[in-house]
């Protein structure tokens, strides 16, 4: 006679079945991405039958200077964005955590809302801005790149402003105090013991509007102009035509920068809380 | 007191918080050189108080000054006294080192003098061992240590201590009691300590002041404290008391009585009380002042003979005994329904089983021992 057993809930995932189905998740999460990777590294130019490993698409891929142009780009915006975004994300979180003005509460839920707002809404509204203020779009480069960087910032700094604003919370404000006690000056506590307690919150923000504004698509094509095509972008218009190794090849180096942006992020994150 | 000799005066100081009056009207001085407590039980307005010394909140009303200097436009950061709080507050990304010598940057202190001073103070609380450790890799006892240091390095006039065994656990705050009182004496800097723990109070400070919702109660020593308090909040809350609301009967400069209909009867006091005859009044009565006798049926009142009315005598039954290893505390029903306390040391290791519940006593106190109460 069967007995049933009582389980605690961990036992679950020894279940042979439990294993099963958490497995097919993880297939059917990532075989596209596995896929992609593996053909970047086929000596075929149709992304079908594994022909034998090369590293030629990779090659081509930095040898296209249209696509190597559309990297630095990227980076070069990602890399503003990410100062511009954190330097803003953490006046902000600072001026919500530590002062009380009128409209606080619905201030500060409206920060969130550039990311709610559907991308494509957003896209248009930075597109319509723009053309409104009549913004000069034959600028030199690399200040021709500064609608995206303005429109990247838009987005991505509230997600710095959260991750802080959290990180505030679990402040001491007595730490403060105590610097203030000890002969610091306002400016002084500040510097030498609020911003080290915001620091891994600042670093995973930053790496998160990193990462944001790097593979940013929808809203960057309403914002940028022939002249200043980003990576993402680029990698779309190539696709229009054929999906070539090539673009596979392209694709996973950005997946590489990703990954390791959000893995570090994750880490300053995690500091974050086993601190306090 | 001469001003030369005080270094804390506050002067019918008063915050208030909207409609809140945290502190009201509290006059206050402290000579220089004491270990002085503020005592008192949560939203009496200490913590307030202190905070007003250190700068983190002005008066409403009122001034403070602090070695003859009004501190009414002095930020926390130019004020010559520093603090040790209840958090400790120790920079965590920082080592004990960097730690104690934070506050020196500012003091225009050259680097050279640094090390030796910040290895001074670390040495004074004892641990100058461990100066490249991190705060996280040490005990709560430790890391106020480090707070101690980090304050008494830059010299100050008056050290401030929030509540500053409130996070220790029971041992370590008694030995931190003694090592405090040791500390403010060999380096002799006036303390100010917050505490609501009056046990705290009474064993580490010179001079207490007690307060209740905002107000000053009493400032006095220890002892006078306990033994003289001035009113009935200060009796009930430095240590046990039992309270009995009468009328005062006799006041004569020898001698007065107190009728209580609360206890049931007369209490008589060997000495003059000074008081308006008639007016109600409260009599305060330690439980360890009070004695213990059986009482077998029909017996008479036992007064000893050399002092027949210069003793209070009353009957009553054991209800409850808490069994405290060195006393016992028993709770006694008086004939009147009226519950009193009582403590008796266990001087031998027998005593506790003198009393039993259910036994009949009496209590007897001498005519010196109860307190007369006005408020």
């Amino acid at each position: 006679m069967a007995r049933k057993v009582a389980r605690a809930p961990l036992d679950y995932l020894n279940m042979p079945a439990m294993k099963a189905w958490l497995a097919g998740v993880f297939i059917f999460l990532y075989t596209p991405l596995m896929i992609l990777i593996l053909f970047s590294f086929n000596d075929s130019k149709a992304n079908i039958v594994w022909k034998g490993f090369t590293l030629k698409w990779y090659v081509k891929a930095f040898e296209n200077t249209q696509l190597r142009e559309a990297l630095l780009n990227s980076l070069l915006i990602a890399g503003v964005c990410t100062i511009v975004s954190v330097v803003l994300g953490a006046l902000m979180a600072f001026a919500f955590w530590r002062f009380k003005f009128p409209f606080k509460g619905p201030l500060e839920s409206g920060m969130s809302l550039p990311i709610v707002v559907p991308e494509i809404c957003f896209g248009v509204a930075v597109l319509l801005f723009f053309a409104k203020i009549g913004f000069p779009n034959d600028l030199p480069y690399p200040f021709n790149l500064t609608q995206i960087i303005l429109a990247h910032v838009t987005f991505a700094f509230p997600f710095v402003a959260i991750v802080v604003r959290a990180r505030l919370e679990s402040f001491n404000p007595e730490l403060e105090a105590a610097a203030l006690d000890l002969g610091a000056s306002r400016y002084q506590a500040f510097r030498d013991v609020i911003v080290p307690h915001m620091k891994p919150g600042l670093i995973a923000g930053g790496l998160l509007a990193f990462t944001l504004s790097l593979d940013d698509f929808v809203i960057t094509f309403f914002a940028s102009g022939p002249g200043t095509i980003t990576f993402p972008v680029k990698v779309y218009s190539m696709v229009r035509f054929s999906v070539t190794p090539e673009v596979n090849a392209a694709s996973t180096i950005i997946i590489l920068i990703t990954v390791i942006a959000t893995v570090l992020a994750l880490r300053a994150q995690a500091a974050t809380t086993k601190e306090s | 007191m001469s001003d030369r000799d005080t270094i804390i005066r506050v002067e019918e100081v008063t915050k208030r918080y909207g409609k809140v009056t945290a502190v009201d009207r509290v006059t206050l001085e402290i000579p220089r050189g004491e270990f002085f407590a503020l005592l008192g039980p949560s939203g009496c307005g200490k913590t307030t108080l202190l905070r007003m010394l250190a700068g983190f909140e002005m008066p409403s009303e009122g001034k403070i000054f602090i070695d003859g200097v009004d501190m009414s436009t002095i930020p926390p950061n130019k004020r010559p006294v520093n603090m040790v709080f209840q958090s400790y507050a120790v920079f965590p990304h920082m080592t004990v080192f960097e730690n104690v010598a934070y506050g020196l940057k500012f003091d225009n202190v050259a680097k050279a003098d640094q090390y030796g001073r910040v290895m001074a103070a670390l040495a004074d609380v004892k641990l100058d061992h461990l100066a490249e450790r991190k705060p996280d890799q040490m005990s709560g006892g430790q890391r106020q240590r480090v707070a101690l240091a980090r304050a008494l390095v830059k010299k100050p006039k008056v050290l401030l201590l929030d509540e500053p065994l409130s996070a220790l656990d029971a041992k370590l705050r008694e030995a931190m009691r003694f090592e405090l009182a040791e500390l403010q004496d060999k380096i002799g800097i006036t303390f100010v300590m917050v505490t609501h723990d009056q046990d705290e109070a009474l064993a580490m400070a010179c001079r207490c002041a007690v307060m209740d919702r905002g107000k000053l109660m009493q400032t006095a020593t220890p002892s006078n404290l306990y033994e003289f308090p001035a009113n009935k909040f200060v009796a009930d809350f430095i240590g046990s008391v039992n309270l009995f609301e009468g009328t005062l009967e006799v006041d004569e400069p020898d001698h007065a009585i107190v009728q209580s209909e609360e206890l049931g009867g007369r209490i008589f006091f060997d000495h003059g009380v000074s008081g308006a005859g008639g007016e109600k009044m409260w009599v305060g009565i330690r439980p360890e002042k009070i004695e213990l006798l059986k009482r077998e049926e029909g017996s008479t009142p036992p007064t000893p003979e050399d002092a027949p009315s210069g003793c209070n005598v009353t009957a009553g039954t054991i209800r409850q005994i808490s069994y405290l290893g060195s006393e016992s505390i028993y709770e006694i029903d008086l004939i009147n329904g009226r519950r009193m306390q009582v403590s008796r040391p266990n001087l031998s290791r027998w005593d506790q089983e003198d009393f039993t519940w259910d036994d009949e006593v009496w209590l007897r106190w001498h005519g010196d021992s109860p307190v007369l109460l006005q408020s």
